[in-house]
């Protein structure tokens, strides 16, 4: 199990959450981005074997938006933030 | 290669199993080879083995970076079927389906391929409905499929809760009758020793570490091992498939998940078809040692570990306790997780890529080891020829940027949604 430590509600278990993926996607611009960008942001992911930026859901909490830093070959997380906010402890 | 038989095995019966010669070689890596396949699973050897049989290619090695069939060749729940609606899918997965009827002969190897029956639980009348349309879709395509009541469900299968109370009731369901089981294991020895027997090196502990690029041409591959020329690699990775495309500077439209499976102990014959549920999200069948093996979904986040967490195996076993009261009784005895390429689409990229000589197959999902031999079969010949089989075309990388996704679900793009 998971513990994610939620930075309003302390440390969670796992199953209080919702799995929302990728944190290092941003949104091209409604007017300006090409056809490719889009592309590349609906479809394309780094999917980096070790460290991995994403965001987990709080669901069955505050039911906001946590970001992770997690090494997907350990399960190991390694910091956690507020959505837009900068995490610590190295890594991408 | 020495062929097993009927007189074979009398033979060396008579000599106490002793003299039994090695199913393949461990030959060093040579300098260079014409094809290099990285990933010595099942799709990785059999490419091999039908680049040999097919194409007349035989300067080819294996690269495996731990043992032969240790990734999920070895980690899956053995089921084979070709129950897909989308054309696209059908013919290719039907065409796998044939490849799996006669793959004992071919190989000389008995892979143990057991056509038992893929059943499909309906939990709504609308489900019904579509599972109907399904199964017309398959047998226009040229499959097999029949629709069963709740009555014939419960004489092929006793032990599922078919009352009309149960906590999912069962309305009816599609059953494929030549979809089944098959040993996995024996799956990658069998084209393991066929592909060892027609010259193909197969060489495992050697990861490889880099991809060689110049101009746009793949020109060989760096190893733990050392480097090794080749013209053309193919990669048949599963769930490393993201990160063999990194090396070659590819962001790919997969992402990579666990998904972990499980056995109880083992048990009298109790179970002769394949129960799946996809409203429930189970499938169970039993192995022929008498353990029930059972999966169900994703962890539902990205990883590379082979292993996942308790809440998904509690999920797991409160389903088919669920569908199956009387297997509460059972003691759980082993669970293990495997790495899935999950794609945008569901479904799998056996593709050309934008550098020159170097193949992709892989976004298998869960679905990888069914198509074994069809995936094998078409990744030589697109390997073989630069140039995609008749029958996976619709499988190329650029579906994704062309809008030609083949969503069988209609999930979109989220990964661990398929």
């Amino acid at each position: 199990m998971l513990e994610i430590k939620c930075p309003w509600c302390g440390p969670r278990a796992q199953t209080e959450f919702s799995y929302a993926g990728d944190a290092t996607l941003t949104r091209p611009s409604l007017d300006t981005a090409t056809e490719t960008e889009w592309y590349e942001h609906v479809y394309l992911r780094g999917n980096p074997r070790g460290p991995h930026d994403e965001l987990w859901h709080h669901a069955a909490g505050c039911r906001r938006f946590v970001k992770v830093r997690r090494d997907v070959t350990t399960h190991e997380i390694i910091a956690t933030a507020g959505p837009h906010e900068h995490l610590g402890g190295g890594g991408k | 290669m020495t062929r097993y038989s009927i007189f074979s095995l009398a033979r060396n019966a008579l000599t106490g199993h002793k003299n039994w010669p090695q199913a393949w070689r461990s030959p060093e890596p040579k300098p260079e080879y014409d094809v290099i396949i990285i990933g010595a699973g099942g799709h990785g050897l059999g490419t091999a083995y039908y680049l040999a049989k097919n194409h007349g290619t035989t300067n080819i090695a294996v690269l495996e970076k731990g043992w032969l069939g240790g990734g999920n060749t070895g980690r899956n729940t053995t089921i084979v079927r070709a129950n897909y609606e989308r054309t696209e899918n059908e013919l290719f997965y039907e065409h796998s389906l044939k490849l799996w009827e006669t793959m004992s002969q071919d190989l000389n190897f008995n892979v143990m391929f057991s056509q038992r029956g893929v059943i499909n639980l309906a939990h709504s009348d609308a489900q019904v409905d579509a599972f109907q349309r399904r199964g017309n879709a398959m047998i226009l395509n040229g499959s097999d499929a029949m629709l069963l009541n709740p009555a014939e469900i419960k004489a092929r299968a006793p032990h599922l809760d078919c009352s009309a109370d149960a906590r999912f009731p069962i309305k009816g369901g599609l059953l494929q009758p030549r979809g089944g089981t098959a040993r996995h294991d024996g799956v990658a020895w069998g084209y393991a020793r066929a592909a060892d027997a027609r010259g193909v090196d197969i060489i495992q502990n050697c990861e490889v570490t880099g991809l060689d690029i110049s101009n746009g041409q793949i020109t060989g591959v760096q190893t733990t091992r050392g480097a090794i020329k080749a013209k053309k690699v193919g990669i048949a990775v599963a769930g490393h498939t993201g990160h063999l495309a990194t090396m070659a500077g590819m962001r790919l439209p997969i992402e990579s998940h666990v998904l972990q499976a499980m056995v109880s102990e083992p048990v009298k014959p109790c179970l002769d078809t394949v129960i799946t549920s996809g409203a429930v999200h189970c499938y169970i069948s039993q192995s022929d040692k008498g353990e029930l093996v059972m999966g169900g979904d994703l962890d539902f986040y990205n990883s590379y570990a082979q292993r996942g967490n308790f809440p998904r195996i509690e999920d797991v076993v409160s389903s088919v306790i669920t569908m199956f009261p009387s297997f509460s009784r059972l003691r759980l005895m082993r669970t293990w997780g495997g790495v899935m390429d999950m794609s945008m689409d569901g479904s799998p990229i056996i593709s050309k890529t934008p550098t020159k000589g170097f193949y992709i197959n892989g976004g298998w999902c869960y679905g990888g080891f069914k198509a074994t031999p069809g995936s094998a079969w078409v990744f030589a010949h697109t390997i073989a020829n630069d140039e995609p089989h008749e029958l996976n075309g619709q499988y190329r990388l650029e579906r994704f940027q062309q809008g030609h996704m083949i969503d069988e679900h209609g999930a979109g793009p989220t990964p661990g949604a398929h």
